[in-house]
């Protein structure tokens, strides 16, 4: 178990000796913060699977440090685990280009360089796209998609993709040369734009080496997965 | 309990000494009860608003200002002529604010009359309610003859903590929105235009990343008149064919008005705290931070409601004129929300259509604006900046040396706001010479009306009439994708800070300031518009 690592490591960087800062003259904020975290538990194939999703960043218009964690637990026991931390900098309106390193605590323990970058495509696609290489000098990459669709001024249906490439074999991580991902749908219903349970169905699949690495780590190369969860921002 | 009672007698000494020449203003913190539940709020002398200031022309006025809050704290003179030190904004002019536990003096001598006000200009104070109210008497007593003269400050009260609602302003600018466009919408309007007319439609926002819901950033808000709530009721009393002045301003934070008074025409005496030639209309849009003064003259022995109506349509600011307390009159529904056209988006620089091939494309598209729909009922008048004309004739008519482009724009989905395309931390003031005359040209690159205001001088809004008739202002709408200019006489040397008055438009960054050098004092040449920051950032409009 690596989780204590990932619970320090995230414990470390909510501790972070962040400067509190003011503008010139008029003592305006201009640090500011941003926490999403989604957390939920569901069903694939007659396991119970839950996983988490932060998205948090700190700091100014222009400069941020930005953390991300997700992971995954199957009948309690965290499969996947990994955090990111990223310098991320704004280079035009709605863009950031990002850098930092990304730390997969389950289940190899294994460091990676991360270089992307994050923002809002036209037609309010959020998009975010990143490369990595490990310690181990092994290219991957993530593509990831979400729209929101509003029903209601509450109720919220969210279509998502998320592609992840992998051109080598990596067996400590379970990963093997091809592709994974997952597209779904996750409808949210905002009491505040704070609070906001879901449920979400997703369809997750490994093609190629991938699914062959699935299924040697005793995964399923596909399948359906529901679940219900809890959005929340701060 | 001695102590409630002590406080309770220095408000009466300090209500019956406002004639007198110092005045005692006490910011603190202090619970306060409009929505049902009371919340912790800035109040001065115990109040928000805090009291009228009633001072006489050419009186030497003599403020004490003391700071019970742990935080420092500022009082600026809302539209009064006065020394640079005395403006209160902290950073210029070598005013450092007011620290937690001091008094600040201020003494100016009043060079006008009319409506003014006061509010902090510390961080989001003015938000929480740290604000009040200036009457200036002329010499000679008031012009425009009254039975009764009545002040009406407009508010935006929220339970919420104004520095929180700019942090959820940073996470989601949408945060606040909930009038934004649903999937039942486009369908709706695609059985209206079918599916292509829908698209087209609704095709530029989204290619934009814009919403033509963004009429206001903040919601959730309690408009108040005069610190009271609708239930509150804050009543004027009249006797049937007086003649009522009511002094109108709008202190609110983030909230354009629509105001009007169902049954009485407003005769407008005054723009900004200066006479204007009277001009009689049914309703104004009220801008942040402006003032008007109007003359109404109910005849009937009943109710008349006070109604101020925010853009967004989100409530009422609502007060009753009436010949007895306790008497309530009709509300009206509401009006119609407004949706934003393509017309406002008149001048933003992403948009790579000329209107001939919007036309083409969407040849039933609305090209007038949107934010300018105000619902006002057909035969209705509603009053126009064009109607402002200046009572008496301007001193100083010449025409500009010079043109100064001031360019607002900003990013609203990451809400930052800017002028000439920086932030306030990065901000070159605008240097002028002494007695120089200028145009500011205002150029609208947002899809949001900005109330533009410049501390210490008035300008004259160039809306149509002579240079001798242009009214004075010291706060000026701009119009989304609009450009309105203004002229301006250098004639008070000092650093003037220059801003939006939505108070997070300025947070934001929508600030800078114009240094009127001293005379005879040379000035370096006007920095370009376009300029882009040290750090080569570069806010585009959005």
């Amino acid at each position: 178990m690596r989780i204590e690592r990932l619970i320090s490591l995230l414990v470390a960087g909510a501790l972070l000796p962040l400067p509190a800062s003011a503008g010139v003259g008029h003592d305006q904020p201009s640090i500011f913060h941003y926490s999403r975290l989604e957390t939920d538990i569901g069903s694939a194939r007659g396991d119970t699977v839950s996983r988490w999703d932060l998205d948090a960043w700190y700091g100014g218009d222009a400069d941020k440090v930005w953390v991300k964690s997700e992971g995954e637990l199957l009948r309690g026991t965290a499969e996947r685990a990994q955090v990111w931390g990223l310098y991320s900098r704004n280079i035009a309106d709605f863009w950031d280009v990002q850098a930092g390193v990304r730390e997969d605590v389950e289940p190899g323990g294994t460091t990676y360089l991360a270089l992307g970058f994050e923002g809002l495509a036209p037609y309010y696609f959020e998009t975010e796209a990143h490369v990595f290489v490990s310690q181990r000098g092994d290219l991957s990459a993530r593509f990831e998609e979400r729209n929101d669709l509003l029903i209601t001024q509450r109720l919220i249906a969210q279509p998502y993709l998320e592609a992840r490439f992998y051109t080598q074999d990596d067996p400590r991580e379970e990963v093997g040369r091809g592709v994974a991902g997952e597209v779904g749908l996750q409808t949210r219903y905002e009491f505040t734009r704070q609070f906001a349970p879901y449920v979400d169905l997703r369809y997750e699949a490994s093609l190629g080496g991938a699914g062959r690495a699935a299924e040697r780590a005793g995964e399923y190369r596909s399948s359906f997965v529901a679940s219900v969860g809890l959005r929340l921002m701060y | 309990m001695q102590k409630g009672i002590a406080a309770f007698c220095f408000g009466i000494l300090l209500a019956s000494s406002a004639m007198a020449d110092t005045y005692y203003l006490d910011i603190a913190r202090r619970p306060v009860n409009v929505t049902g539940s009371p919340v912790e709020a800035i109040t001065i002398n115990e109040t928000t608003p805090g009291p009228t200031l009633h001072l006489r022309e050419g009186e030497d006025v003599t403020i004490q200002v003391t700071n019970h809050l742990d935080k420092p704290t500022s009082i600026h003179w809302h539209g009064m002529l006065v020394p640079p030190a005395m403006d209160g904004v902290p950073g210029l002019n070598g005013f450092p604010g007011i620290a937690p536990g001091e008094t600040f003096t201020y003494r100016f001598r009043t060079r006008q009359t009319g409506t003014y006000w006061y509010h902090a200009h510390s961080s989001s104070q003015e938000q929480a309610g740290n604000f009040g109210s200036i009457v200036i008497t002329p010499k000679g007593g008031e012009r425009v003859r009254s039975d009764r003269d009545y002040v009406v400050v407009l508010s935006d009260f929220t339970k919420e903590d104004p520095d929180a609602i700019l942090s959820h302003l940073k996470m989601d600018d949408e945060f606040y929105n909930f009038h934004r466009l649903t999937v039942g919408d486009f369908f709706r309007k695609a059985r209206e235009k079918g599916l292509a007319g829908a698209w087209n439609d609704s095709k530029m926002w989204n290619q934009m990343r814009m919403t033509p819901t963004d009429l206001s950033d903040v919601s959730g808000y309690t408009f108040l008149v005069n610190g009271r709530s609708p239930d509150q009721n804050w009543t004027g009393i009249f006797k049937p064919g007086e003649r009522v002045r009511l002094r109108f301003i709008n202190a609110s934070a983030m909230t354009f008005f629509d105001v009007r008074i169902p049954g009485l025409k407003m005769t407008v005496v005054a723009a900004d705290g200066q006479d204007v030639e009277p001009v009689t209309v049914d309703e104004f849009r009220f801008g942040n931070a402006e003032t008007y003064d109007v003359i109404v003259q109910p005849e009937e022995d009943r109710a008349f409601t006070l109604v101020a109506e925010p853009i967004d349509r989100t409530g009422f600011a609502l007060g009753t004129l009436a010949t007895r307390e306790g008497m309530k009159g009709d509300v009206p529904p509401h009006r119609p929300r407004a949706l934003l056209t393509m017309a406002d988006m008149g001048n933003m620089p992403g948009m790579d259509m000329d209107m001939g091939s919007m036309m083409a494309e969407m040849p039933d598209m609305d090209m007038s604006s949107g934010w300018a729909k105000a619902g006002t009922p057909e035969g209705d008048k509603a009053l126009s900046y064009a109607d402002l004309r200046y009572l008496g004739t301007q001193k100083d008519t010449r025409k500009p040396d010079q043109e100064v482009a001031v360019t607002l724009g900003g990013n609203m989905q990451r809400y930052i706001w800017t002028i000439n395309g920086r932030k306030h931390e990065d901000a070159v003031p605008i240097r002028l010479a002494y007695g120089e005359r200028v145009r500011l040209k205002f150029t609208n690159e947002t899809m949001m009306a900005h109330p533009m205001h410049l501390h210490g001088m008035f300008v004259q809004l160039e809306n149509g009439q002579p240079a001798a008739k242009m009214p004075n202002k010291h706060t000026v709408i701009v119009p989304p994708g609009q450009s309105v200019s203004v002229l301006l006489t250098a004639d008070e040397a000092g650093q003037w800070a220059f801003h939006c008055h939505l108070m997070y438009h300025m947070l934001a960054g929508m600030m800078t300031s114009i240094e009127v050098a001293k005379p005879g004092e040379a000035v370096p040449p006007v920095a370009s518009p376009s300029s882009t920051t040290p750090a080569g950032e570069h806010y585009h409009a959005h």
